[in-house]
């Protein structure tokens, strides 16, 4: 399925990609928060990474990251061949690369009505000649998420949760973007809505061509919408392989728990499947476990676990994993 | 037949009355729960899976009121009841966990007190053995070095840790049914596997029935005996795990399914129900489904189909299944709902 992927240079390349974040312990002390600690990977034209993790992971601070939302700590994004450092390349980015926000009820501002609001991209970026193109446009594309061009005058509140999550998608796209991060966008939505979103997602992006980072902590939505997925802990990446490889055949520890925790719809697996129950809870990303982060849950933990961090190898063609004992396991 | 079921609710109907009209938020529905079974409530936001549950326990919002119907807990009834007898319901015999961890307890009070008050206030032991109890609730949920956790501040507890302390607390004092409101929703999937596997353990253990309420198909699957599926204040279908999940037979239910994504749906388009949940203050004259149900007939746009028989696992409120429950001699409807029917099996 990625065959015809791999000749083509990558949109967007994720090199060693560091975000610290200093908190204050009291006082007079700060320590950096490592929300993600040296995370390099790739995505190819036209296709969807997903990234799954659980929450507190770093997943949302990547996608922000490469979007430059926050100054990344170290770490280079290039998107399109283009390293994003200066202040004009975040600008080109910005309008290449957009973003679809978790809360469809916060991420809009409830003061401007819907056609402001899909058209502030239009407005930043002054990308239309007269008032009749920019409503030209705003129509165009609440026509394309399936809104009733008639809404154009309403507030976000007079909208259902799946209604403005279009309004959402819509302002995304409102600058032909190639790229878009799309940030857990379906977890706040009932199950019919959600499947309704997800059709839209892969509508938009068979005929537009886009190209997804799909941040969703929903195993199944994500193994249903992704060619690849990425797998986060404690700020790093554990593991990277084509869906269907990672779901069938996981070989990290953490992601075979977390692929073996998904709880499945039909009773007769969900009720004979072994599921491997991890223990504990997440360290604090403050109080991160020396060497790999996974050791304190894991139940392969050696002593060279705790000594160094494990390399993000390729122990196959395409699948990527971070762990000392990968090839014992 | 059986023995007496623990819990009984009967055509049970509760409103909001608000400003711009009477909400009805349940809306005639009826169970039994039997000792030591496990009942899954599935259906979306605001289809009364949670008003359903509040209902049993009387804590509606002041707004909220109990219409008509009735719930019975061991042969006793439980509405018009009075407030003095809910008080020894409550927490005795039926506990009730929250979605929300983070805020169902309360952040001034140490774990240790809040479960110290529970204990005290529903059984005469004194401090100390209600202290002793705490302890050892603790242990039973697996909270690690429980002495020391009794001291301190839910803060200090993660997200999953709160929620086995608040089974703990719901458990201290052994009640017969435990309602589960989302108890999984707000946590992760790997802490999701441990309160669900602690739950499950802790029901064959202690014989107690639970009532889950959730909106993850996935979680009933693991869990449930029997499944309700509730829409718009109403139960759509109601039947074994089994018969719900390999054979539904309530157009709602069959969209439900389909809009899962699943191994063989990888890539491809799901079929998604469409258009939006409906609005409860202006309710359909016919099934609440009709407005966005592919195969809806004129008499689902007509008339609600009542809960019909399809064997003795399954019961389901759809007209498409109507020719089978004449054949089994299940249905006798009313007079004036014949014409209907009669056209209907022509269609069919």
């Amino acid at each position: 399925m990625n065959k015809n992927f791999e000749q083509e240079a990558p949109l967007v390349d994720i090199q060693h990609l560091k975000q610290y974040f200093n908190i204050n312990i009291n006082a007079f002390q700060r320590r950096p928060l490592k929300a993600v600690d040296d995370v390099s990977f790739s995505i190819r034209r036209g296709e969807t990474l997903g990234l799954v993790g659980e929450s507190g992971c770093g997943k949302t601070t990547v996608g922000r990251t490469i979007l430059h939302l926050y100054k990344p700590t170290a770490g280079e994004v290039i998107f399109d061949g283009r390293p994003i450092k200066t202040n004009a390349d975040i600008k080109y980015l910005r309008k290449k690369a957009t973003m679809v926000f978790q809360d469809p009820y916060s991420s809009l501002n409830p003061r401007m009505t819907v056609s402001d609001i899909i058209g502030e991209p239009l407005d930043i970026h002054k990308t239309y000649q007269n008032r009749a193109e920019r409503q030209e446009r705003i129509l165009e594309l609440m026509n394309r998420v399936g809104l009733n061009s008639e809404h154009a005058a309403r507030y976000a509140h007079e909208f259902s949760g799946g209604q403005r999550q279009r309004i959402g998608i819509a302002r995304a796209l409102a600058l032909n973007p190639e790229f878009v991060v799309c940030d857990e966008p379906v977890s706040a939505l009932d199950v019919s809505i959600q499947a309704q979103v997800i059709n839209m997602f892969l509508e938009l992006q068979q005929e537009l061509g886009l190209t997804y980072l799909f941040i969703a902590h929903d195993i199944l939505v994500v193994r249903h919408i992704s060619n690849r997925i990425a797998v986060m802990y404690l700020g790093k990446m554990v593991e990277l392989a084509d869906s269907k490889e990672i779901y069938e055949r996981p070989l990290h520890p953490y992601t075979r728990s977390l692929m073996s925790a998904v709880p499945q719809p039909d009773p007769k697996i969900a009720r004979s499947s072994k599921r491997i129950v991890l223990s504990g809870d997440i360290p604090s990303p403050l109080n991160a476990p020396s060497g790999c982060p996974f050791r304190t849950r894991c139940a392969y933990a050696k002593e060279c676990c705790a000594e160094s961090v494990p390399e993000f190898q390729e122990v196959e063609p395409g699948h990527f994993v971070a762990c000392h004992r990968i090839k014992e396991l | 037949m059986k023995q007496q079921p623990l819990l009984q609710v009967t055509d049970l109907h509760t409103s909001f009355f608000t400003p711009a009209g009477e909400v009805k938020a349940v809306n005639g529905v009826s169970f039994n729960l039997d000792r030591g079974k496990v009942l899954g409530i599935v259906g979306e936001s605001g289809s009364g899976k949670s008003v359903t549950a509040y209902s049993i326990m009387q804590i509606l919002a002041p707004t909220g009121k109990i219409v008509s119907g009735s719930i019975q807990l061991d042969g006793q009834e439980l509405v018009n009841a009075g407030e003095a007898v809910m008080k020894t319901v409550r927490g005795n015999k039926i506990s009730i966990i929250f979605q929300d961890p983070m805020t169902s307890l309360n952040p001034t009070y140490t774990i240790g007190h809040q479960l110290v008050e529970a204990i005290m206030l529903h059984t005469d032991r004194d401090k100390q053995q209600a202290q002793e109890r705490a302890l050892e609730m603790l242990r039973l949920v697996n909270v690690n070095e429980p002495e020391k956790r009794l001291k301190q501040y839910p803060y200090e507890f993660s997200g999953g840790m709160r929620q086995r302390v608040m089974i703990a607390m719901a458990l201290a004092c052994e009640p017969d049914i435990l309602i589960a409101d989302e108890p999984t929703t707000a946590l992760d999937v790997t802490i999701q596997a441990q309160i669900l596997e602690l739950m499950k353990s802790l029901q064959e253990e202690l014989g107690m029935a639970i009532i889950m309420i959730t909106h993850d198909l996935g979680v009933v699957a693991q869990m449930c005996d029997e499944v309700i599926v509730m829409y718009a204040g109403s139960i759509c279908e109601q039947g074994t795990a089994n018969e719900i999940f390999y054979n539904p037979r309530h157009e709602y239910t069959k969209g439900l399914m389909r809009s899962i994504p699943t191994a063989d749906t990888a890539g491809s388009k799901l079929q998604p129900i469409t258009g939006t949940p409906i609005d409860l203050l202006c309710m359909p004259k016919g099934c609440p489904f009709a407005p966005r149900c592919n195969n809806a007939m004129k008499i689902c746009l007509e008339h609600p189909c009542e809960r019909m028989l399809l064997n003795p696992d399954h019961m389901s409120a759809c007209w498409m299944n109507v020719k089978e429950a004449v054949v089994n001699g299940e249905i006798e409807l009313e007079e004036k709902k014949k014409g209907g029917r009669k056209k209907n099996e022509q269609k069919l």
